[in-house]
């Protein structure tokens, strides 16, 4: 075997490396966490996890920058939250059922983007994010300003009762690695493949026979749908929904954890998500503006650090191995 | 051995990038099994025409029929679907996928085409780099990729841009070769080259291109005869 080839497989094997280092120790402090940490933080730590993830799906593998995911977290928090408090669906299903909610609202925004590339493309998706906070606002069934206060945790399968914080954060532990896994296994499908080859030169993926805007719809629907995976359990963690899910600065929050972490890295986005949900719990209770301190390390990360703390932790490696 | 019958038919295709009018109604058509070699002087609008039977240069005119079907009303992706590979002269290998993943990247379009093992055999460089990434390749390997990929889609037409350019002369001697072995397999080829020395080893016929427009066709039997004004008009 040349050398170049035993360093193109040292690459692969540095990533993997590191992606298995990072999982081993994820789960290892994920078990001991909840008995450590409150973990209401954590459960909202591991949503958010899995709201940049979707996110990075789209921006680190196929390329496309949305600026209205906080309308499928937000429409997942909603549907989920009146399924278990009104019609009274069990918990899972609740979830399940917000879930399907952003994958068909992703559906309608991704159809109506995906013809733009580029800063038009995240124009579309803000407009009509914007469009669908004005719609939450208005209709009776999110209350508006009040939002839907007070849903039922539930019990898993009618088994275990959640009302249980530890319980419930090892649901929520599952469905987040379950959605982290359903990234992870789109990411290295030949379906994934086309993807990044749409991302890096996507006349040429077309020229070889492939509907680019076929591929960047499903993407597009994949990310709703596991944003909406997050929105929904966190409806349920915080027993509650909210316009704050579906505001404009949520989508630009999801943003800013995708590019701390380490855009189109698959741990990035959780590390991102940890820094600053962290910051905001821990430093809420300052004086000082929270959003100030944010703004002022997305300048740092930006100006020292520009592939994320994942990113540059990779290049580090790789420039070691 | 060429069939006599229209596989590819173009006839005054016209073809703009914005404001500039590149191709001039440019006319000719390619038999099933023959390889074609579009000739003529830098910028005489050999890559547009290719570009235009694909439909990547989308502000075009005229008629480009496919086995009797118009290509300009069906979508850009369809079009490889139908049996057409293209072999770029930018080669066009997607820079985060390895050797391998490019190589399996592109559906397989009609029976017959090549297995991996097989492309390997017929690019052992390409074998031992499978799992590098497609763009730590040097360039001779990228073309070699480029053109493996084709073959493993069972594309049955290849059109070619300048797959000699900028190549060590051991490596374009690897590629003639391969491409006499698709020639010998029954594959249609359509190629834009500048190596004219290239071209004329593989060419059964020739089209003549300057300013947009086909001004001569030729058979290889004639090109001897034709070879004084080729030189005054290509500068070879």
């Amino acid at each position: 075997m040349s050398i170049a080839a035993r360093q193109g497989e040292g690459r692969v094997g540095i990533r993997t490396g590191f992606n298995l280092l990072v999982i081993v120790a994820s789960a290892i402090a994920a078990l001991v966490a909840p008995f450590v940490i409150y973990p209401v933080f954590l459960m909202n730590v591991l949503c958010f996890a899995l709201f940049a993830s979707a996110f990075n799906l789209l921006i680190g593998f196929v390329g496309l920058l949305s600026f209205g995911h906080a309308a499928f977290f937000g429409a997942a928090a909603y549907v989920t939250a009146h399924a278990a408090k009104v019609w009274g669906l069990p918990t899972e299903l609740a979830i399940l059922v917000g879930a399907l909610a952003a994958a068909a609202l992703g559906l309608v925004v991704g159809f109506l983007a995906i013809r733009r590339q580029g800063i038009y493309f995240s124009m579309i998706t803000l407009a009509l994010a914007q469009m669908f906070y004005f719609i939450c606002l208005e209709v009776p069934f999110t209350h508006g300003e009040d939002g839907i206060q007070g849903v039922p945790r539930g019990t898993l399968l009618g088994l275990i009762n959640l009302d249980n914080n530890l319980a419930l954060y090892f649901v929520v532990l599952a469905i987040v690695a379950a959605g982290h896994f359903a990234i992870w296994r789109i990411v290295r499908s030949p379906f994934g493949n086309i993807l990044k080859a749409i991302r890096d030169n996507e006349p040429r993926a077309i020229s070889l026979g492939y509907n680019a805007d076929s591929y960047k719809l499903r993407a597009f629907v994949l990310s709703a749908g596991l944003a909406g995976l997050a929105g929904g359990t966190n409806a349920i963690v915080f027993q509650l929904a909210t316009l704050t899910g579906v505001q404009w600065q949520s989508s630009g929050e999801v943003i800013l954890m995708t590019l701390l972490g380490g855009i189109g890295t698959l741990t990035g986005p959780p590390i991102g998500a940890a820094i600053t949900v962290g910051l905001q719990t821990y430093l809420a209770a300052l004086d000082f503006p929270v959003t100030v301190l944010i703004g002022l390390i997305f300048v740092v990360c930006v100006l020292l650090f520009r592939r994320g703390v994942a990113g540059e932790i990779l290049a580090y490696m790789r420039k070691r191995g | 051995m060429p069939i006599d019958r229209a596989l590819l038919e173009i006839e005054d295709l016209n073809a703009w990038y914005g404001e500039s009018h590149v191709l001039h109604g440019i006319s000719f058509d390619v038999r099933e099994g023959e390889t074609l070699s579009l000739i003529g002087r830098n910028g005489a609008g050999k890559t547009t025409t290719l570009r235009a039977i694909l439909g990547i240069v989308r502000n075009r005119t005229g008629v480009i029929r496919f086995r009797g079907e118009d290509l300009t009303v069906i979508p850009l992706h369809a079009i490889a679907r139908r049996g057409l590979g293209y072999v770029p002269e930018e080669r066009g290998i997607f820079a985060s996928l390895t050797v391998a993943e490019n190589l399996v990247l592109p559906p397989v379009v009609k029976d017959g085409g090549m297995s991996e093992e097989e492309i390997y055999e017929l690019f052992p460089n390409l074998a031992e780099r499978r799992s590098s990434q497609g763009t730590k390749l040097s360039g001779g390997e990228q073309q070699m990729l480029a053109i493996a990929r084709i073959l493993r889609t069972g594309a049955n037409v290849i059109l070619l841009d300048e797959p000699t350019e900028g190549l060590a002369p051991v490596i374009v001697e690897r590629i003639g070769e391969v491409l006499q072995l698709l020639k010998a397999r029954g594959m249609t080829i359509i190629l834009v080259e500048q190596n004219f020395h290239f071209a004329r080893k593989l060419a059964d016929r020739y089209v003549v291109v300057e300013h947009g427009s086909a001004i001569d066709y030729f058979g290889a039997s004639e090109l001897d005869a034709k070879m004084a004004g080729l030189a005054e008009q290509l500068g070879v």
